[in-house]
């Protein structure tokens, strides 16, 4: 079933009943050729790239719980490619170009929408940094403009221009950059993976991996045993558990992000827009509610949900960036629980075991990097070996002194 | 989340920062060539737990002192505290 306007006037008019469920939900098969485990925005992509762009079939993603009811659907839904390193810049570049044709060619709306991200700076020290961040975006064939503030104050004249603490100066811009309807990025992934075949099963839970002479044979799940030679996995959060039952330890501490929703309010804020002095970032989504975060919390955490301080300071950060949001009513917030690696950047690699490979250590950033994580970890598993795009995202660069770390904290993952 | 500080009882989340699992105590030497796995381990890998953990944390607004708190990591719950100083003495360090 394709999705046009054609198609929805006609249902319309007859009262929308030829609308049929998006996937099958399939009874797992004994074997697979592959296997991903993790039905989340990763998950689903790499299975849609490997089917799609690869040729691979026979095909299952297994998912613990309900389809994008993990990070998929907690993040804060930007989208951007205003990174600095080498090893990152470019992977996220492509990850970009990818969202502009997602919706074309998946055949469903995700609601991408390139309202632009603009990071505000507060001093003659900043706006260098940012000068040199922009110079290596557009190296890197990404966009970006550098704004005084008498652009930044067109673009939001409701900003605390004159702060006396934190006066805004200008503004790095990456125009591309915007936002996406994230739970409608898990479904259409997965609506365009199960038409290629894909079986997407739910409530699956790996328990184990079977494992012999150095090769992954199959995983053991809470649904029986299920054969492949090959097997992914994308479950960020939750990476250093299931590696574990393969023998491995990661270079990653599970922590936990906030993030928070406003009542719905008329359209005030044109596009992403950050805090240069503190950690605060916002968006207003298209239903009216101001979306924003901060860091996160800060310790180990599987809980899903914070604690006070972290809101507070999130809070202090938008009063100060942003005094008119102090009269909005806060409807939601929530937790999830993110991979922060030891670099604060991505693993995307083979493991010591055969057939086995992992891509996780997304920290707070994997949303933005959905299209891209999912392409280059299908050629991974596709071809064995790294995608160009992703050739750092290895996981022995840490012993090898190779690490990428943009914001030069160490092995210290609550500092990333 | 309040921490039960063992000298000074119950303190407020936000007086404290967050270092990490406590097996950062027990740096491995890694003098020698050989060992240099073991300090890869010891730096860079983590057992991550979803369960009781023990932790390092620092008292940074209050008496100063390390602390090694036990924490279930699924419910945020504190099992106990004790001062990192006592615990690397009862492993037979010298400090």
């Amino acid at each position: 079933m394709r999705f046009s306007a054609f198609r929805l006037i006609r249902e319309g008019l007859t009262g929308n009943r030829g609308w049929k469920p998006l996937w099958r939900d399939p009874a797992p098969g004994p074997a697979y050729d592959h296997i991903i485990v993790g039905g989340g925005g990763h998950g689903l992509a790499t299975a849609y790239y490997l089917a799609a762009r690869y040729g691979m079939r026979r095909i299952a993603v297994l998912e613990k719980g309900w389809l994008g009811g993990g990070n998929v659907g907690r993040n804060t839904t930007i989208i951007r490619s205003n990174y600095m390193l080498p090893g990152n810049q470019p992977f996220y570049e492509f990850s970009l170009k990818l969202w502009e044709g997602l919706e074309q060619e998946i055949n469903f709306n995700a609601m991408v929408s390139q309202r632009g991200v603009l990071n505000l700076y507060h001093s003659d020290a900043q706006r260098d940094a940012y000068r040199r961040r922009g110079n290596a975006m557009i190296l890197s064939g990404a966009d970006a403009r550098l704004l005084g503030r008498e652009d930044v104050r067109r673009m939001a004249p409701f900003l605390d221009f004159d702060n006396a603490r934190f006066p805004i100066r200008g503004g790095l811009l990456q125009p591309r950059g915007g936002t996406v309807r994230h739970d409608a990025v898990a479904w259409g992934y997965a609506r365009a993976a199960d038409r290629l075949g894909v079986d997407i099963i739910q409530n699956c839970e790996v328990t184990g991996f079977r494992i012999a002479r150095g090769r992954v044979e199959g995983v053991e799940t809470s649904r029986g045993y299920i054969a492949a030679p090959s097997v992914g996995v994308a479950v960020a959060g939750a990476s250093s558990q299931v590696m574990a039952m393969a023998g491995m330890r990661l270079p990653i501490e599970s922590h936990v992000l906030q993030a928070f929703v406003s009542e719905a309010l008329k359209p005030a804020i044109p596009g992403v827009i950050t805090f240069g002095a503190g950690h605060f970032y916002v968006s207003q989504s298209d239903k009216g509610g101001l979306v924003f975060g901060g860091d996160i919390d800060g310790y180990n955490s599987y809980a899903r949900r914070g604690n006070l301080p972290v809101v507070e300071d999130v809070a202090e950060g938008g009063m100060a960036v942003m005094p008119m949001i102090g009269r909005a009513r806060l409807l939601r917030m929530w937790g999830g629980i993110v991979d922060m690696s030891m670099d604060g950047s991505p693993i995307i690699d083979r493991t010591p075991v055969e057939g086995l490979f992992l891509n996780a250590g997304w920290c707070y950033g994997g949303f933005k990097a959905t299209p891209a994580s999912g392409h280059v970890f299908a050629h991974l598993i596709a071809t064995g070996q790294p995608h160009a795009t992703a050739s750092a995202y290895r996981l022995d660069r840490f012993e090898r002194g190779l690490v990428i770390d943009e914001k030069g904290m160490g092995a210290q993952p609550n500092l990333h | 989340m309040r921490i039960p500080h063992p000298l000074l009882g119950l303190r407020d989340l936000r007086e404290f920062t967050y270092l990490g699992d406590a097996a950062l105590i027990d740096r491995p030497e890694a003098t020698a060539d050989e060992d240099k796995a073991a300090l890869n381990a010891h730096v860079f890998l983590r057992d991550n737990p979803a369960g009781t953990h023990r932790e390092l944390w620092y008292h940074e607004y209050g008496d100063r002192s390390w602390l090694v708190v036990t924490r279930d990591t699924r419910t945020h719950e504190i099992l106990g505290a004790e001062l990192a100083r006592d615990v690397a003495l009862a492993a037979g360090r010298d400090r």
